[in-house]
């Protein structure tokens, strides 16, 4: 049964699904009512076929490798590869797919009458078939029409809310930002192509012995730039934090949760699987840009009020904690320490999963919440826990998870990652462990600050009292929303139980990789449950959970049902010195994390922006009102895109002299480059 | 109405009257071991006190200040001031709740949870003192909150408040008997 | 008998917590020359906490009513599975120095959520400082054990110790430097010295204590205790890692009472330096925290450099 959907047929079937997704969705886009569940529905079977597919090809002994069709041009083929890396890619983004689809059902409900549902249903199709396509294609010209479907279908879903200048904005950023990426990539696979006469994967790796070191670093930082953007490395993530709160929220969490996991990836398939060996600056260079990532994306993250934009910084935090683990074993493999490496890699690759799971969850939640309230700003929120308990439940289930506590999977993946870089520092030179005290170091910070991020976030939204007439009058959403929701929540918990199992079918999915290849079996990993790294440190999740569990329910046992019940309990107004207690007095997400960005001014550049209206227009001695605006000035515009684009506009313009009006310079040029044609041929 | 007129009639004044020249007497650590029986008694060995300052002139507050430094030191004896009315067994309310403190002692007070006792330190607490009659003021604690206990002084000396102290800690265990 | 003693250890935090606060304070009363409360004061409140009536804000959802329950659960599952006297309880395997820190990070986390539940604005400055803080002492708090773990060659706390014992001379300066660093990560965490007043009145520079402030009765009581027992961990993973001499290896009377008294030694001890820190120093302007909660993460990174 599996090798059935493992294979050419069921892969077809697979595509079908979604275009037949697609086209319905379109043929229906007279009726919102019916393209919605047309799309949603078939884009549902689609990621669940898609799922059976993945696990066909994870228990496959070999890896599934097919051509599907004719190509008319000899160097591109429509040929695809799913071995077990590939196939992990599948099934997370079949996995995401399949409940942001059935989230989609009742949410996308809001749009009727305004934006058509059948262009969003057919681009929503695309692009996760796209993203399956990205996972599975196995020739650099097919991987780019793949990556090239799923970056326009996505760009077309970002600005399907369309009526508001901003997401346009958004949406044009994130287009090109998305295409200088591919530009890169492109560059990448022609210079490998150079080397190696092929676009072939396979001929590629086994062509890669023959490719000069000098190729194989311009490759390298060629593709890191490009796969970075899609990843959402900074300084290369501006388009991130535009472009998802732009899209509809179950669009988000895809795009948040697994579309920019195939960044990822495909550095995963081009660095260890093409192009080993390689020096050691490579690793250590991913690390680093991890550790800026990671501790940088999460203090962006607090000086957020935009509760999508914050959750959208996360993502960069937490690739660069998946990007720490790669990077790790990138640096383990250049120092000839495979099972170090494969430490790392599986870190990188369950914190893949995990976050994929967390973050999406988070997103529906928010859109939830954006859904009731019609903002998303947290400083008019406030108090929703009341009004939409299972939401509140649900979001606070992911910010634990993302805030890496146990027993939720955030923390065992980190975990993971925190002990290949005590590895690193344990078992390398003077050289390196620098680098690995540095990264360690900048995880140790994020994860404290990420916790003080989702305090802020969980709290501005959900607790004390509503902070506006919208959120007042918020309610439970759906039936199909919370239908979406609570799996991914629950998925969070069990994946963090059950993580010594996922760890070991993750080290298996890691070690087919040809770089692991001819090592003895690794020391790695879970016996009974448990996880371990070598003789240093285990964990076992399940005895952290009914550790929690048990002082949990005893406490709470004796608490409430054994000691102490004669005591009454009233309820009477929040007490504040006798103050007249406003909404407004409850501490805002903006003055809650004002103290860390203040402490960290050096590196966010904090903007403050005071405006005092006053009653007394001269002498100004009684103030009306007051604003006041904390923001982080963006650094990188003023100093990376604005300068990039200053130079490009010089250039430009210095080079339109060259169209001067007059024929015989034109026939000049061609002369030129008749003769300079014919000395290249000689 | 009658019940009520002869409740009022019945009830016991609240004011602890005692003899300023007795107490200066006494030792303060006598004084001060008896409240600590009594204490443990009534309140299972922990007196916290909320201080509230309803209109005061600062007057009694210095007085209670002193009580925790080292030569009165109150807490050895297991009272304690606390920070917030939701942490207390005691108010202590001083001033003669001026308009705009009222609603601030109202709250206050629904805000502590039971048992609760409040005492009303000095004369402004108990009748306005010098600011009686004024129109900024409500005159007295007991015109805003139920007022148990009254310690009377302008300000009641700290060895005058500790005495009192063990007066009421004494009514209250008596009342408690019965 | 062994796994009787290892049950009792469990609850031995606990029970000895409020203890530990009581001694500080009672030292603190001596250095500004007070004879202060009795050391088991803080039974005494806690018990008439539990026997007091509620009153709880009508703004405060379930995580303000459930939050002491999780935060009392947290400390005593950190207590459950940190080396106190015993090397070989059944709680060691579960000793991860990572684990150990994200399930206290529990803790910190619905501590923050319920000080901002109610909406007070106390409550919400209260767990921004905390957050604050908390989040810029993880660094040093995770040095500080990774050091002793690179020493030992483990992450496990009970390995660490135990390897300490044996091999710790060679390395006594990473491992003193790694000491101080996490003694600041300490005071930080708990709310001491120079970074907070535990007995404050005054709201406006509360940290910890303004978290609480709508807590009353038997929550309140949990809260209190709880914040007793964190202090008692953090004092027990300082004693017993960084100086962990007298810990017992197998289980005999003799070796059981010596570990006890060298224990109770080592607990003294540090009590008074936490004491003789809270008479002898103001408290710090808030924006100066960061600047010894970095010295904290350095002198760690400095204790690493020394061992490789």
């Amino acid at each position: 049964m599996t090798e059935f959907f493992a294979s050419s047929r069921g892969f077809v079937v697979l595509l079908l699904l979604f275009a037949i997704g697609a086209a319905g969705s379109l043929l229906f886009n007279k009726n919102d009512r019916q393209a919605n569940y047309w799309s949603n529905l078939f884009a549902c079977a689609g990621s669940l076929w898609g799922m059976f597919v993945a696990i066909g090809a994870l228990v496959a002994p070999e890896p599934v490798a097919f051509t599907l069709g004719f190509s008319p041009f000899s160097l591109l083929r429509f040929s695809f590869l799913l071995d077990r890396l590939a196939a992990f890619f599948l099934f997370v983004i079949s996995l995401i797919a399949f409940f942001c689809s059935i989230y989609a059902i009742d949410y996308v409900k809001h749009y009727y009458g305004k934006y058509g549902i059948g262009t969003l249903g057919f681009f929503y199709n695309i692009f996760i078939a796209g993203m399956l396509l990205v996972a599975s294609a196995a020739n650099g010209l097919f991987f780019l029409v793949a990556w090239e479907i799923m970056s326009v279908a996505s760009f077309f879903l970002v600005i399907h809310d369309r009526d508001e200048q901003e997401n346009i904005r958004a949406g044009l950023l994130y287009l090109i930002m998305t295409h200088l990426g591919t530009a890169f990539i492109i560059a990448a696979f022609l210079l490998l192509y150079r080397s190696t006469g092929s676009f072939d994967f396979s001929a590629i790796q086994s062509g890669g012995a023959a490719i000069s070191p000098v190729v194989k670093n311009a490759v390298f930082v060629l593709s890191l730039i490009g796969f970075g953007t899609k990843a959402g490395i900074i300084p290369l993530h501006v388009w991130l934090p535009a472009a998802h709160p732009a899209a509809p929220s179950h669009i988000s969490g895809l795009m948040s949760g697994v579309m920019i996991k195939t960044g990822i990836y495909m550095m995963i398939r081009v660095f260890l699987d093409l192009l080993a060996p390689f020096p050691l600056w490579w690793g250590v260079v991913l690390l680093i840009a991890g550790a800026v990532s990671a501790l940088l994306g999460v203090l962006y993250a607090l000086a957020e009020h935009d509760i999508k934009k914050l959750l959208a910084y996360h993502s960069i935090e937490n690739i660069g904690i998946i990007l720490l683990g790669l990077g790790s074993a990138l640096t383990f493999l250049s120092l000839q320490l495979p099972t170090l490496a494969l430490l790392g890699l599986v870190a990188s690759l369950f914190h893949t999963l995990n976050h994929a799971t967390f973050k999406s969850l988070l997103f529906l939640g928010a859109g939830a919440v954006i859904n009731q309230t019609h903002t998303r700003n947290m400083e008019e929120l406030g108090g929703l826990i009341r009004l939409m308990p299972q939401t509140a439940l649900l979001f606070l289930t992911g910010s634990m998870a993302i805030s890496a506590l146990p027993p939720f999977n955030g923390f065992f993946s980190e975990w993971l990652t925190f002990q290949s870089l005590f590895q690193g520092i344990a078992a390398t030179d003077s050289r390196t462990i620098w680098v690995f005290v540095i990264a360690a170091g900048s995880l140790a910070f994020t994860g404290g600050l990420a916790l003080a991020c989702f305090v802020k976030a969980f709290g501005a939204v959900f607790l004390a009292r509503p902070r506006s007439n919208e959120a007042q009058h918020a309610r439970e959403p759906s039936f199909f929303m919370l239908a979406g929701m609570w799996p991914l929540a629950a998925l969070s918990l069990l994946f963090g139980i059950v993580s010594g199992y996922v760890a070991n079918i993750l080290q298996d999915v890691a070690g087919t990789l040809s770089v692991f290849q001819g090592f003895p079996s690794p020391f790695l990993l879970a016996e009974t449950g448990r996880i371990s790294a070598g003789g240093f440190s285990f964990v076992s999740p399940p005895v952290v959970f009914l550790l929690l569990l048990i002082a949990l329910f005893a406490v709470f046992t004796a608490f409430n049902f054994l000691f102490f019940k004669k005591q009454k309990t009233t309820f009477g107004p929040t007490w504040d010195c006798g103050a007249d207690l406003t909404p407004r007095m409850e501490i805002t997400s903006t003055g809650f994390a004002r103290s860390i960005i203040l402490i960290f001014k050096g590196i966010m550049k904090p903007t403050m922006l005071k405006s005092v209206e006053c009653r007394d227009g001269e002498t100004r001695y009684l103030p009306k009102s007051r604003e006041i605006r904390l923001g982080i000035s963006n650094i990188y515009d003023t100093c990376l895109y604005k300068p990039a684009q200053d130079l490009a506009l010089r250039f430009s313009l210095y080079a339109r002299k060259m169209q001067s009006g007059l024929i015989n310079m034109y026939i000049l040029y061609i002369l030129a480059a008749l003769l300079g044609a014919l000395y290249f041929s000689l | 109405m009658i019940r009520l007129l002869r409740k009022t009639v019945a009830t016991p004044s609240p004011l602890i009257s005692i003899d300023p020249s007795a107490c200066e007497r006494v030792d303060i650590s006598v004084v001060g071991r008896e409240i600590e029986d009594h204490v443990k008694r009534l309140f299972r060995g922990s007196l916290a006190i909320r201080q509230v300052d309803a209109g005061s002139d600062n007057a009694a507050e210095q007085e209670l200040v002193a009580l925790s430094n080292p030569f009165y030191d109150v807490e050895r004896f297991g009272v304690h001031f606390v920070a917030s009315p939701r942490h207390a067994d005691m108010l202590m309310a001083t001033g003669p709740v001026a308009r705009n403190m009222a609603e601030a002692l109202r709250r206050t007070y629904a805000a502590t949870p039971d048992p609760k006792f409040v005492v009303a330190l000095g004369d402004d607490a108990i009748d306005g003192g010098i600011f009686r009659g004024s129109y900024a003021v409500y005159d007295a604690v007991k015109n805003v909150i139920p007022v148990d206990y009254e310690i009377a002084g302008d300000p009641p000396s700290p060895r005058a408040i500790l005495c009192a102290l063990l007066k009421i800690l004494e009514t209250i265990g008596a009342n408690s008997l019965n | 008998m062994h796994t009787f003693f290892d049950i009792l250890q469990i609850l031995l935090i606990p029970l000895a917590s409020p203890l530990i606060t009581g001694v500080i304070k009672k030292l603190k009363a001596k250095f500004q020359n007070r004879r202060g409360a009795s050391v088991f004061q803080p039974y005494r409140d806690l018990w008439k906490l539990f026997h007091k009536d509620e009153v709880i804000s009508q703004d405060a959802s379930w995580i303000f009513r459930l939050a002491p329950c999780i935060v009392f659960a947290v400390t005593l599952a950190v207590g459950a599975i940190i080396p106190l006297i015993d090397l070989a309880t059944f709680a060691a395997p579960a000793g991860d120095l990572l684990t150990v820190i994200y399930i206290s990070a529990i803790g910190t986390f619905f501590l923050a959520l319920a000080g901002l539940d109610t909406g007070s604005a106390f409550g919400g400055f209260g767990s921004s400082r905390e957050m604050t803080v908390s989040a810029l002492a993880e660094g040093g708090l995770l040095f500080s054990f990774l050091v002793l773990a690179l020493v030992a060659g483990s992450a496990n706390l009970f390995s660490i110790a135990d390897s300490i014992l044996t091999t710790g001379n060679f390395y006594l300066q990473p491992i003193v430097l790694a000491g101080i660093g996490f003694f600041i990560v300490l005071l930080a965490e708990n709310g001491r010295f120079p970074f907070d007043n535990p007995a404050t009145h005054l709201e406006l520079t509360m940290i910890h204590e303004a978290m609480l402030l709508e807590y009353s009765g038997r929550r309140l009581a949990l809260m209190e205790w709880a914040a007793a027992n964190k202090l008692f961990v953090f004092m027990t993973l300082g004693a017993n890692l960084f100086f962990p001499w007298g810990l017992m290896h197998t289980f005999s009377p003799g070796a059981l009472a010596a570990a006890v008294v060298i224990f109770l030694l080592k607990i003294a001890a540090l009590c008074l330096a936490i004491a003789f820190i809270e008479s002898t120093i103001a408290k710090f302007r808030f924006f100066r925290l960061p600047d010894i909660l970095f010295v904290s993460f350095t002198l760690n990174i400095v204790a690493i450099g020394l061992i490789k």
